[in-house]
């Protein structure tokens, strides 16, 4: 089992750890993102998500593919969620299994690192005070 | 002289009022140069230096040469996960 896909629909955390569980693995790792209240010390009411979607499953293959390569886990499951999500709400699922433990762990950190800096996906902040912010996770750098 | 299209995204989409762009390009056209050029119309403010563009669905070196079939996007800064 090998997939990724940007879903619209809730995350689904059972049914990702259902498909990649399986006698040969000895280990099934799992990372969740949720939608936080606090960002930065305001008060978050809700985050639209949205995506470059085609790239953005491109891309989430892509790095399925190195973390495969990277640590040789047998079944790899992503989804990323976009469009308007809730405090609390599952905005991504990374579930990988493999025989032992340490290359599990290591993929699944691998894989949420890789796609938070190279998946073409944006996160709109909507604030308690009515206000709205892009999240910028870059650090800021002067133009010349 | 022809035209790409160059997708925008979320906050570019937004600071240049449009989804798209129609920039002009001509043979040996390259990434750079269109960053140029985007950045010389209304709304370019938000372009940062370290802007990332995508050609045909992956990232793009700057030095890469854009045919006007290609599909370019122009990626702020993500923020996934």
């Amino acid at each position: 089992m090998k997939r990724a896909a940007v879903v619209t629909r809730p995350i689904d955390p059972g049914a990702l750890l259902d498909q990649v569980r399986s006698r040969e693995f000895g280990a099934v790792s799992m990372f969740l993102g949720t939608v936080r209240e606090i960002s930065d010390g305001r008060q978050v009411s809700s985050i639209d998500y949205s995506a470059y979607v085609p790239m953005a499953e491109a891309e989430l293959d892509r790095i399925i593919g190195e973390a495969i390569e990277k640590f040789g886990i047998g079944a790899v499951v992503v989804e990323h969620r976009v469009g308007p999500l809730e405090l609390g709400d599952v905005s991504v699922a990374i579930a990988t299994a493999h025989q032992h433990r340490g290359p599990a762990l290591e993929a699944t950190s691998y894989l949420i690192e890789r796609i938070k800096s190279q998946v073409p996906i944006w996160k709109l902040e909507h604030y308690a005070d009515g206000a709205a912010g892009w999240v910028d996770p870059t650090p800021v750098v002067a133009r010349a | 002289m022809s035209t790409v299209t160059v997708q925008l995204f979320a906050s570019y989409a937004e600071s240049f009022g449009t989804t798209a762009l129609e920039i002009p390009v001509k043979a040996g056209t390259s990434v750079s140069d269109l960053i140029s050029a985007i950045r010389a119309l209304p709304g370019s403010e938000i372009v940062r230096d370290s802007v990332r563009v995508a050609v045909n669905r992956q990232f793009a070196s700057p030095e890469q040469v854009i045919d006007p079939r290609d599909e370019v996007a122009l990626i702020p800064p993500v923020a996934g996960g």
